[in-house]
């Protein structure tokens, strides 16, 4: 007779309640439990392991904010078998889900009363959005909010509606939005992330959070070390292989932490003391 | 301390399998591994088993959970966990300290259900090693091949097989069969453990550089040139891996079968190159980097969050059975400057 107990290792049954097409390869899912609750309380920043059963399973991060007590949402970039097949779902289908997982952003400590400046490209914007949300939640508790986001095209913009018309509207808070190179149709910013962030020049009295590609986050840390900051003040996320999700699999190992249960998030200083393999 | 003769021990065994699953070293075709024992099995106690005990508590197989549909509806059940008692017998002092490395694994922040029940219900019958091999090493890592532990320790000398509890498990299990034991005193094992430690101070691989390893060595040792040279011998295989008792990687698969989809887990190795490989590539795209992994882990990532436990037991494994004769041995002795 099995026993009642489940594993850690063993999903809950979730469904799809919304399916937003944000990109060419880019959707949002809106996701609740079998009893149409939460399925779980998260933090801005950590993850879950989500699956369609017979394909496979992996992280996401959490992109919606804790404050939305209704449901999660993940955004997902297609670029590999299981995410291909989480493009196919519909609303109403079933998927399952196991989390929270991971260290979260420290929203309610070290960035507390800061003045905070996001910089994303293309799907980086997923965890950051959590955080951005959650911080427009409890709007007093920080200072001057900065987001400075980049994609390829304008096409590979994601979340570009709620950045746009409801972030860049919200008092102290500004929005910068960039794209890879000129289209006829774009009238904003164009150029590389890290470019702009040297051409706005923000002082270094705020906490930078990092999220995007590695070659983006290297060259945006690079920037913001020469803008002034310390590396005590920039925070990222890093993404790895996983299978468990809970620090036994082995597969996030790099030096002596595992990034699914010791990060994602990490302060740039502690990454400092990391093996370079990620 | 109480004994039995080795001519009576098949009625130990029977008596044992009458009462639970009972696994213990077999031979079949030469090749010495745990299994499961039935009347008749060609049991041998006096060679190490090519493969670790580990099987005991964390299989290379194991059913995580099963899923069904119904229409859209999707059923999830988790794999059963062991929940009947059995026996492993005849586990060496270095598989034993093993099982309390992967503890600190499985049973350590999240809990490990599967691994939990497993080690719940397994009851350790130690034996001492009464010939420590030439590949072996365990006592840089402070085993002691005559002082085997696990819940009931055991030693075969003088014609018999003498056994003594260590835990409270140990003496409940003792107690069931005491009608086949006889008393005796440990004058013989004494003696024997005298034996063991005299051969034990004679092994060539006893007075490794550990102090060269360590959870603060990761600078160190990490961008060392040696690596070049030692993982370009390394063919990749795995062997390693499979046979060492501590290795704790695991994959984690789905498999469609008539009625639905199992999902299970097996070790895997993180010497494999798709080891770490996502849909964008793999941080480790080197061999040298994923042959060092597996030597960083055991010998720094380990004890960093181990309080300094090495993840090796020396059990020597690893060097009986790499077909190129590269090992952790090789790794600290090129390493650690002790050549």
């Amino acid at each position: 007779m099995s026993e009642i107990i489940k594993d850690e290792l063993v999903p809950h049954v979730a469904k799809v309640i919304s399916v937003r097409t944000d990109t060419n390869d880019v959707k949002t899912f809106g996701v609740v439990g079998i009893d149409g609750g939460i399925m779980f309380d998260h933090r801005p920043g950590q993850c879950a392991m989500v699956s369609i059963p017979g394909v496979g399973e992996a992280m996401f991060s959490i992109t919606s904010s804790p404050t939305n007590n209704q449901f999660k949402e993940f955004s997902i970039k297609r670029c590999g078998i299981l995410t291909e097949a989480i493009h196919q779902l519909e609303v109403g289908d079933e998927i399952t889900v196991r989390g929270p997982y991971g260290k979260p952003f420290p929203v309610d400590d070290a960035f507390a009363k800061k003045n905070l400046l996001f910089i994303a490209g293309g799907i980086g914007i997923a965890p950051l959005r959590s955080v951005i949300n959650y911080v427009r939640a409890n709007r007093d508790n920080y200072g001057h909010v900065d987001v400075l986001y980049g994609a390829r095209s304008s096409g590979d913009l994601v979340d570009y509606e709620e950045m746009t018309k409801e972030w860049a509207n919200d008092k102290d808070f500004n929005v910068y939005v960039t794209i890879d190179r000129p289209e006829d149709s774009w009238g904003g910013h164009v150029g590389f992330v890290p470019a702009y962030l040297k051409e706005l020049a923000f002082d270094n009295n705020r906490t930078a959070v990092i999220c995007g590609p590695p070659i983006m986050i290297k060259f945006v840390l690079q920037g913001l070390i020469e803008m002034g900051f310390d590396k005590t003040q920039v925070y990222t996320t890093l993404e790895l292989k996983m299978k468990c999700g809970i620090g036994k699999c082995g597969r996030c190992n790099i030096g002596s932490k595992f990034v699914c249960k010791d990060g994602p998030v990490f302060r740039c200083d502690e990454i400092d003391e990391l093996p370079n393999e990620y | 301390m109480k004994k039995l003769a080795l001519s009576n021990l098949n009625s130990l065994y029977n008596a044992i399998n009458d009462k639970m699953k009972l696994y213990l070293p077999i031979e079949n075709n030469g090749a010495v591994n745990f299994g499961e024992y039935s009347d008749g099995a060609n049991v041998n106690l006096n060679k190490m088993t090519i493969k670790s005990a580990k099987d005991a508590f964390f299989p290379q197989c194991e059913d995580l959970s099963n899923f069904k549909k119904e229409g859209k509806h999707i059923i999830v059940e988790q794999g059963e966990l062991v929940s009947e008692n059995f026996v492993i017998f005849g586990v060496r002092a270095c598989d034993v300290r093993a099982f309390h490395i992967l503890d600190t694994v499985f049973l350590e922040g999240y809990l490990d259900t599967f691994y939990e029940a497993r080690r719940k219900h397994g009851i350790v019958i130690s034996l001492s090693c009464n010939k420590p091999e030439e590949s072996c090493f365990c006592s840089n890592f402070g085993i002691d091949p005559a002082e085997p532990k696990g819940d009931v320790e055991s030693y075969i000398t003088d014609g018999y097989m003498y056994f003594n509890p260590v835990t409270q498990k140990g003496a409940e299990f003792m107690a069931q069969f005491d009608s086949l034991f006889e008393n005796s005193d440990d004058k013989a094992v004494k003696e024997l453990q005298v034996k063991i430690g005299d051969i034990v101070g004679k092994l060539p691989l006893s007075n490794l550089p550990l102090n060269e390893f360590g959870g603060d060595k990761l600078d160190a040792l990490f961008n060392r040139p040696e690596w070049q040279g030692l993982s370009e011998s390394c063919i990749g295989c795995g062997t390693c891996t499979y046979v060492c008792p501590t290795c704790q990687c695991y994959d984690v698969k789905d498999y469609k079968t008539n009625t639905g989809v199992k999902r299970f887990r097996c070790w895997d190795s993180c010497m494999r190159k798709d080891f770490t490989m996502m849909a964008h590539g793999t941080n480790r795209p080197s061999h040298l980097q994923r042959f060092r992994q597996r030597f960083m882990h055991k010998l720094v990532y380990h004890p960093a969050n181990h309080n300094g436990e090495f993840s090796c037991v020396g059990c020597g494994r690893c060097v009986a059975k790499c077909p190129v004769s590269m090992n952790i041995v090789k790794v600290m002795k090129t390493l650690g400057g002790n050549k």
